[in-house]
């Protein structure tokens, strides 16, 4: 008898629960995959359209923006300029994936492979998403925000709501925590750290250690420092400078009402809850990719699929891991399917069947044969600037025929400053990390300074990095949206570089 | 193992709130682009979903953006070298140059491309006709009332089955039984297994029996219980109820009165149509409750219905007069004045017998007008005689005659049309809002 799971391409409920159960079986079994419990839904067309245009939430407060969106990829799919994807898949618990009605059983397996179990196990395991998100309560917060922004619509107009979304979204890339750090301790604390350690000094007191020498500190200094500090004492309780504009602007703008502050809230949190996903798009795929592209073989392997599914999904995986070249008309950058996927791979292969080189560069795991421990301990602790950094081989750099080149802004040419040669791997990896490290493409604005006592200008910094300046039309359109929030003037200044690159 | 769930019958059309809003944002920019993109367009085309772009301005969404081409150092990394080294120089495109493609260029400039998206013919129409309104609509006179519209009016005890509102309903139901305290289904038939038990295997003794006669009393009591609690009561019951409430409405009528002789060429013929299509279109849309009257002539005017008014042929010589009667004779029969609003539209080429424009004066200065809220009148022209009357004051005989009218009646218009682009300025400029037209002669 055929131990085929399915033939042809039409797909039933009982044949997807055989299909995911069988997968599920690999990953759980094989791989070894640590997931959330998943739910998936199996969707129409009209709404993977409408699950885009919402940052692929099934829930989202209502904007203008979310309808141009939806219009544009509207209009492209009906035009048929681009294919719908074929999943979204929530950062949720239980994990959430949507599957489209039209993909055939061979997609759908793939799906299911890739979304259920790649994305799902990434989600659940790696250090960002641990520490940023909470897949537990992500949906039913969503609800609330729509829910309130509904409210707040009917209360006050949907203008004015409009107004304040508008204003929150122009600086949602400023609105996220990059660093946990514990909170600073306030002027009452501080005093009273002072006050303890002055009395544990007079306790302690002995005369005998003042004729030790180099040991002549003065008290009193200490006492003179916190008086100082008295006089710019307004803007201490502000913690500045803060990297958090939204944040800042909800504890702290002069003119928001209590609703508006809630719903900066909620726009900060949204944007908090996006930031992991997008430092790590090539993990992430890479991940999913890697994971279905070994189960689907699994799977032919154990002669649970067929050669004609598999054929299929050889197809449509090759078409989601290609590479055009920089000079190709369809490059877009570089496709993070791609990299996640060759890298990956190439770990498994380092690790099965090492070449010297590879002895070289990877001696922790190099020919040990425990790629799955590898990968996951990848998936879990890095995020995709220090991945590559650490595991790009030169192998895939050869593969990929990387090169990089540097543009200065002065000079008329732009100077190819390294190729896939023995002297330009380091630097190429380096270069190519350092580009998906947000804090380099992301400019580094931070509040400095609220002169509450006076005109209450608030006063916004621009932390060059490499010398490269902000956009200047965006720039005044994005400050007048800051201006809205803090109700009174906001200068941005833009030093030259201050930081070493 | 996973959770399927099928959401294919959930309903679609969750992103509709989103797309209105960013309509409404938009709306200057769409309605100028549909303007335009309407011009030329023929009217069979106007009903139709179409693609428009617009300019970026009210629907930018600012971010703050590096700006690598105005200053410092940039270092990318490009897969797919084939023969580049170390070292090697390439010259940079000139501003302007090699733009257009890849994200970088769209997203780091501070310019954007054109939006482009698909407007729906129902958002389309709306655009189009949404300063547009008929004029005077005044005479309100409420006939008696005869419309009615359902609504909602809470719950009732009493209604027909098919209006049974089955939550609250069993919420009752499920309250009820509570109270009662009603047996379960499970707690019977656990006492009915034990009772199975006892009595399968050796032949029970005495003590064995008094346990099974307690365990079948109290199944009988439970069940007794069961009886006397029903799982349904009447008193839960509840259906929707409903109640009428009357729709005040004033009533109105538009007569589409059209030239179909020889003398309109198919030229003619055609942009006439054309022109009460359009017309046809925005009543049905904007005004519900409207009667449309169709009168086409030649030597001899009669009532026809939609279908015969648009494609039918025919030709014949020209009595302009006999339109108007019939119109009049429609009204005589069927709209008493004191109760509708009556709109006119007429098309013709402008010529008519020889004698008979003043009789159309005379029908309309005594007869007519009076009674109409509008009257609209369109001449069609060909291209040449266009130039030829560019004045308002010169024109054919009918043209001649009915600008007198127009000057004894302010709500008699009159308009030339010689090409097709000329519809919907002149559709527009008839059916203006008044409020909008007053600002504009202000």
């Amino acid at each position: 008898m055929s131990k085929l799971l399915f033939t042809g391409a039409e797909w039933d409920f009982a044949q997807l629960k055989n299909v995911f159960s069988a997968i599920e079986d690999v990953a759980v079994g094989d791989l070894k995959l640590d997931t959330y419990p998943n739910q998936i839904e199996i969707i129409a067309s009209e709404q993977m359209l409408d699950a885009y245009s919402a940052h692929g939430m099934p829930l989202m407060y209502h904007h203008w923006s979310f309808g141009k969106i939806f219009a544009r990829e509207e209009t492209m799919y009906q035009k048929g300029w681009q294919a719908l994807a074929y999943e979204i898949v929530i950062n949720s618990n239980p994990c959430i994936s949507y599957l489209m009605e039209e993909n055939t059983m061979t997609m759908q397996a793939l799906v299911m492979a890739h979304a259920c179990f790649g994305h799902n196990h990434f989600f659940k395991n790696n250090y960002l998403f641990r520490q940023w998100t909470n897949a537990e309560s992500i949906l039913d917060y969503l609800a609330f925000a729509k829910k309130y922004v509904m409210a707040c619509e009917e209360k006050y107009g949907a203008d004015q709501v409009e107004q304040i979304l508008d204003s929150a979204h122009a600086i949602m890339e400023q609105g996220v925590f990059r660093y946990r750090r514990p909170p600073r301790p306030s002027k009452t604390q501080q005093q009273e750290r002072l006050r303890k350690r002055q009395q544990y000094e007079e306790e302690s007191f002995n005369d005998l250690w003042r004729t030790l020498p180099g040991s002549a500190r003065d008290m009193s200094a200490d006492l003179a420092s916190v008086d100082e500090d008295d006089i710019v004492g307004l803007q201490a309780p502000l913690n500045l400078p803060e990297e958090n504009l939204i944040y800042f602007l909800e504890k702290h703008s002069p003119v928001l009402t209590n609703w508006q502050r809630e719903v900066l809230r909620i726009v900060r949190n949204v944007a908090q809850y996006f930031y992991p996903q997008m430092q790590t798009k090539v993990m992430n795929e890479g991940c999913a990719t890697f994971v279905h592209h070994y189960i689907m073989n699994a799977l032919y392997d154990r002669g649970q699929i067929g050669a004609g599914s598999m054929l299929e999904f050889m197809h449509s995986h090759s078409s989601v891991v290609m590479q055009p070249g920089f000079d190709d008309s369809r490059y877009y950058g570089i496709n993070p399917y791609a990299l996640g996927f060759a890298m990956m791979s190439d770990i498994k292969r380092v690790s099965e069947e090492p070449t010297p080189e590879d002895e070289e560069w990877f001696p922790e795991f190099a020919g040990k044969g425990d790629w799955r421990d590898v990968l996951k301990h990848a998936w879990t602790n890095y995020r995709d600037e220090s991945f590559i950094q650490q595991f790009l081989s030169p192998k895939v750099m050869r593969d990929l025929k990387l090169f990089a080149v540097r543009d200065t802004a002065e000079d008329p040419v732009y100077t190819v400053s390294a190729i896939h040669n023995e002297l330009g791997y380091r630097r190429l990896r380096t270069s190519l990390a350092r580009l998906y490290d947000l804090a380099t493409h992301q400019p580094d604005i931070q509040v400095v300074g609220a002169n509450l006592a006076g005109d209450r200008t608030l006063t916004l910094r621009h932390n060059r990095h490499r010398d490269i300046p902000l956009a200047q039309g965006a720039k005044e359109a994005v400050i007048k949206h800051v201006r809205r929030l803090w109700g009174y003037s906001v200068v941005l200044d833009e030093p030259e570089d201050t930081e070493e690159s | 193992m996973a959770n399927f769930i099928d959401r294919r019958l959930n309903p679609k059309g969750k992103s509709l709130a989103n797309r209105q809003r960013f309509i409404r944002r938009a709306r200057a920019e769409i309605k100028e682009a549909v303007q335009k993109s309407l011009k030329d367009r023929t009217v069979s085309d106007f009903a139709k979903d179409q693609k428009i772009s617009i300019p970026t301005k009210s629907t930018k969404e600012p971010r703050f953006r590096l700006d690598p081409s105005a200053g410092g150092e940039n270092e990318r990394v490009l897969p797919g070298n084939k023969d580049f080294v170390e070292g090697d120089q390439i010259k940079k495109p000139r501003q302007g140059e090699g733009q257009g493609r890849g994200k970088d260029a769209s997203t780091s400039g501070d310019f954007e491309d054109d939006f482009s998206f698909t407007l729906s013919q129902d958002e389309i129409l709306d655009i189009f006709f949404e300063d547009l309104e008929l004029p005077n609509l005044v005479k309100t006179a409420l006939k008696e009332i005869k419309v009615y519209s359902w609504r909602r009016a809470g719950f009732t005890t009493s209604g027909s089955p098919t209006q049974i509102n089955l939550v609250r309903t069993m919420r009752n139901s499920f309250g009820r039984r509570l109270a009662m305290r009603r047996p379960k289904e499970e707690e019977i038939d656990a006492l009915r297994e034990r009772v199975t038990a006892l009595r399968c295997g050796a032949t029970p003794d005495a003590e064995k029996r008094e346990l099974i006669a307690e365990l079948e009393e109290e199944i009988a009591r439970l069940e007794h219980r069961r009886k006397w609690v029903p799982f349904l009561d009447p008193v839960d019951v509840r259906f929707n109820a409903f109640e009428q409430q009357p729709i005040p409405t004033s009533q109105a009528v538009m007569f589409c009165l059209m030239d179909v002789s020889g003398s309109m060429g198919e030229r003619e013929k055609d942009l006439a149509k054309r022109f009460f299509m359009l017309l046809h279109l925005f009543l049905r849309r904007r005004y519900e409750r409207l009667d449309v009257v169709f009168i086409r002539h030649t030597h001899d005017a009669q009532e026809v219905d939609e279908h015969t008014f648009f494609y039918s042929r025919q030709s014949g010589g020209t009595i302009v007069s006999t339109a108007l009667e019939e119109m009049k004779k429609i009204v005589a029969e069927r709209y008493a004045t004191g109760e509708w609003n009556i709109y006119a539209a007429q098309a013709s080429d402008g010529y008519t017998q020889t004698g008979d424009a003043s009789r159309c004066v005379d029908l309309l200065n005594q007869d007519l007008m009076p009674i109409c809220q509008y009257y609209a009148y369109i001449e069609i022209l060909d291209e040449r005689e266009m130039e030829v009357f560019s004045s308002d004051e010169s024109g054919a005989e009918l043209w001649r005659a009915y600008r007198t009218v127009a000057k004894q009646w302010k709500n008699f218009a009159t308009k030339r049309i010689a090409k097709p682009q000329d519809i919907f300025p002149v559709f527009r400029e008839l059916f203006a809002k008044e409020t909008a037209a007053a600002e504009a002669k202000a």
